[in-house]
């Protein structure tokens, strides 16, 4: 196949790292990987976050972000070398022939400039095109990938479009020079999974519609199985598994490919109701400080002793209000809530040290919800000396039972969180939260940050320290198979309201209402052609509408 | 009403505000002084009945308040008395001094603001090899040494030993443009050396600050090269920072040049401000601080205002 676009032969990146203690030094992050692109195919490369599949795919356009440097091997695009090429020849290389779609176009727009002059920027520049040529061609692009108004979305500065426009905006950046070969680096990852099925349809119909060649990068299998021909399963910087998405979907040959395909497949039986909840929220209205918008509107729902209540929504549906309310960090502005038996006070300080210590919270990021200079030791032991005065060797038992429990072992008893991986500072934060042996905890997207499989082990635990503790969890997340693992009962959310609320198996099950349809149906599943399927069925509707 | 306008009146609302409460502080300074206006006047020939005749014609026996207000008002109308030592006009002979000052700390800026924002600029794009460092070691030294010691350093070298420029920067308003620019080429000079660290170093962090977004990876992505990524996409986000380090040292450029005003024996507002505090002349005091401080207040006001305004979410609401 010497009439590859894209040819990687044994590429290996290094990178310099700075310990806390000890000297800086250089190691290796990408081992020696090797793979072919034809013209207009999709490779998708999939891994957990340190595979080295951003720096792979970034070695396509010889460059090295931070203090990543490629070491060996070589890139072959269009027939030439690139690592052996200089600045000059790169400079044109990067945007002319390939380009780069980031997992944040947020953050990736220069928010002084207007949309159309950063589109149109690398055209012009390279030579492409004329202005005018360029303008059209961006129009004809925002035209494709869907959004509204092509003709005037230019004109508009990177703040004045939502998420997924911009996410779309920055896919028309990356198509207007016309380029062989662009890189999507995770371009749905940041977004609802509503609007990513949109984005994703409009990615792949402008990938079959320009030919162009595609780099697919996220670490969700579902994802990148409708969108890739192939498809490069990385670890730890070596290639897994390498081969037609086919046989990776359906016939994993590694072990660790076959756990990313089977992944959220945890089975967990949904417990009835009990005449008594442990939490009442009782027509709850609530409204931020200063505005008369109302965040929640009249919100009613029940959590039981030892179960699960899942509230699902996407961003900005009040879930997360949801939770500042019931911890009193939100006094609503109607309604009332009723904990344990008795009815809570709805502002925080005038809660007594039993309520707070029997309604604990763990959030979405591990990292900045401990303090880096503690021990994980006396992370956990906090809420023991706060909550049950134990001091020395009692307290030092207690944490190290914890550690037992969350399974990571007293070893870690005096380690630092910057010494622990994403999974096992969230386990101590589970353990912070168990120590003061709560009634109820709430979970507010415990897992999004963190890769799948390390995710399933964190739900696994979760589910099982409630059967040892009859903890009742409140659990907010966006995604739904995330509740399918594992609640008892659901509340979809939707611009604040709670638009369906029942037990696991009655929110599931149909007649769906129109938003709990769209949010189900938009959920990728790991098999081919999903995407497509999907797409039919919602234009078989909307012309039966 | 749009957004930012509500803002830019706000801003504007609160300087007057500012500028009213350093009334009263310069007010209430000057107040509090020990010892008499009279008694310094009179000096040895006071005697009773001479001070009580002079503290009655200078409105000295009013209340305080009265005597504010009196000279706010006066003040307002451009009217900032007469003063205390020879009796002339106030705002007259400090309108010809801050016209001096002013084209001082204008050629001044002229030439320090775009030569630091030129070195910041260069600096960034040879981060941490030897332009950046030689940049920097050399504004660092010029503002670690003390003014008056540049002054008098590049006096001895360039007025004595080469002759180029006069050490004496007096000027007249029957000079002309070339004649003037001239004389005040060593003290302007001097304050650049002093002010350019300042605004120089702050471009750099600014930019170098900017530089770390995501959207500068873009734009080195598609290809541009460094000098376009600073120019185009770092430069319009660090507007902010650098605007209100300018100001400040603009600002500098006219309260502050007191010493240098002094060494070069310029007839500015400083070198009038220290005359007249050591004679103990209250209203020109007064005059100065407050002529000082609208000068301060405003500099700072108009970097807020193009803080805003280089704002595009609060100049582009959704």
């Amino acid at each position: 196949m010497s009439d590859a676009l894209l040819k990687v032969r044994d590429l290996k990146i290094g990178a310099t790292v700075y310990p806390p203690s000890g000297k800086p030094h250089d190691i290796e992050i990408v081992h020696g990987v090797s793979f072919e692109l034809e013209k207009g195919k999709v490779l998708g490369l999939i891994g957990e976050s340190g595979a080295g599949k951003s720096t792979i795919g970034l070695s396509a356009m010889a460059y090295g972000r931070g203090g990543v440097k490629i070491t060996g091997g070589e890139v072959w695009v269009n027939g030439q070398d690139i690592l052996k090429q200089g600045i000059r020849d790169l400079r044109r290389l990067r945007g002319a022939n390939v380009t780069y779609v980031s997992q944040s176009a947020a953050a990736s727009f220069n928010p002084a400039k207007k949309i159309m002059e950063q589109v149109t920027e690398a055209a012009i520049l390279q030579g492409k095109f004329s202005r005018k040529e360029a303008e059209e061609r961006a129009v004809h692009l925002f035209d494709k990938l869907g959004l509204p108004n092509p003709e005037k979305i230019g004109n508009r500065y990177p703040h004045q479009v939502s998420g997924g426009q911009l996410q779309r905006c920055m896919t028309a950046l990356a198509l207007c020079p016309e380029p062989d070969l662009v890189v999507f680096d995770e371009p749905t990852t940041a977004l609802d999974v509503t609007t990513q099925i949109d984005v994703l349809m409009a990615i792949k119909a402008a990938i079959r519609d320009t030919g162009v060649a595609a780099l697919y990068i996220t670490h969700d299998l579902a994802v990148v199985a409708q969108v890739s021909d192939d498809i490069m399963v990385l670890r730890m910087g070596e290639t897994v598994e390498y081969g037609p998405v086919d046989q990776i979907i359906n016939n994993p040959q590694e072990e660790y490919t076959q756990a990313l395909v089977s992944v959220r497949s945890i089975d967990h039986e949904e417990k009835l109701p009990t005449p008594d909840p442990v939490l009442t929220v009782n027509h709850v209205t609530a409204r931020y400080r200063g505005t008369n918008f109302d965040v929640l509107r009249n919100i009613s729902v029940d959590l039981h002793e030892g179960q699960t209540l899942a509230v699902v929504g996407e961003s900005g549906s009040g879930k997360s209000t949801l939770a500042r309310v019931i911890t009193g960090l939100l006094p609503p502005a109607e309604g009332e809530i009723n904990f344990a038996g008795r009815a809570l006070s709805p502002a925080l300080e005038q809660r007594s040290k039993e309520d707070l210590r029997e309604l604990q919270m763990i959030y979405q990021m591990a990292d900045t919800a401990m303090n880096p200079r503690q021990t994980v030791g006396t992370i956990i032991g906090r809420p023991l000396e706060f909550y049950f005065g134990m001091r020395g060797a009692e307290k030092r038992k207690r944490i190290k039972e914890l550690l037992e429990e969350i399974e990571m072992g007293d070893g870690f008893i005096d380690r630092y969180p910057a010494e622990l991986s994403g999974g096992q500072k969230q386990r101590v934060c589970i353990a912070r939260a168990l120590a003061a042996k709560p009634k109820l905890i709430i979970c507010d997207e415990v897992t999004s940050a963190l890769d799948p499989l390390v995710a399933d082990g964190i739900l696994k635990l979760l589910l099982n320290l409630q059967k040892i503790e009859n903890v009742a969890y409140l659990f907010i997340t966006h995604d739904l198979a995330t509740v399918r693992a594992i609640a008892d009962s659901i509340a979809v959310m939707y611009q604040g309201k709670v638009v369906r609320y029942g037990t696991k198996s009655e929110v599931l099950s149909p007649p769906f209402d129109d938003y709990t349809d769209l949010l189900l149906s938009s959920v990728p599943e790991m098999k081919l052609g999903w995407l497509e399927e999907v797409i039919a069925h919602r234009k078989m509707e909307s012309a039966g509408n | 009403m749009h957004p930012i306008l509500k803002l830019l009146v706000q801003r504007i609302a609160l300087s007057l505000l500012l500028l009213l409460a350093a009334s009263a502080m310069i007010f209430i300074g000057t107040q509090i002084l020990p010892g008499d206006v009279a008694q310094s006047i009179l000096g040895q020939s006071a005697t009773p009945e001479s001070l009580a005749n002079l503290r009655a014609e200078l409105g000295l026996n009013e209340p305080a308040l009265t005597r504010y207000f009196d000279w706010l008002f006066g003040a307002l109308q451009g009217d900032l008395g007469t003063a205390l030592t020879n009796g002339r006009d106030i705002a007259e002979s400090l309108g010809t001094r801050l016209k001096n000052t002013m084209f001082l700390a204008f050629w001044a800026a002229v030439i320090s603001v775009p030569l630091a924002i030129f070195l910041g600029l260069l600096a960034v794009r040879y981060q941490n090899r030897w332009p950046d460092k030689l940049i920097s070691a050399v504004t660092l030294t010029s503002i670690s040494i003390p003014e008056f010691l540049i002054g008098y350093v590049l006096m001895y070298f360039i007025s004595v030993k080469l002759g180029w420029f006069t050490s004496v920067s007096t000027i007249y308003d029957s000079m002309s443009l070339g004649e003037k620019l001239s004389a005040i080429a060593l003290p302007v000079t001097v304050l650049t050396l002093v002010v350019l660290a300042h605004m120089m170093r702050m471009t750099r962090a600014a930019i170098l600050n900017v530089m770390q977004s995501a959207y500068i990876e873009t734009a080195e992505l598609k290809g541009l090269s460094m000098f376009n990524i600073i120019r185009k996409h770092a430069f319009p986000n660090a507007i902010a920072p650098i605007v209100n380090v300018v100001m400040l040292n603009l600002a500098y450029l006219v309260v502050g040049v007191v010493v240098v005003e002094v060494v070069f024996v310029y007839p500015g507002m400083g070198q009038y401000l220290v005359d007249h505090v050591s004679k103990r002349d209250v209203p020109v005091v007064q005059a100065c601080g407050l002529i000082f401080a609208a000068v301060y207040i405003g500099l700072n006001m108009v970097a807020d205002i193009v803080s805003i305004l280089a704002n595009p979410r609060l100049r582009h609401p959704k």
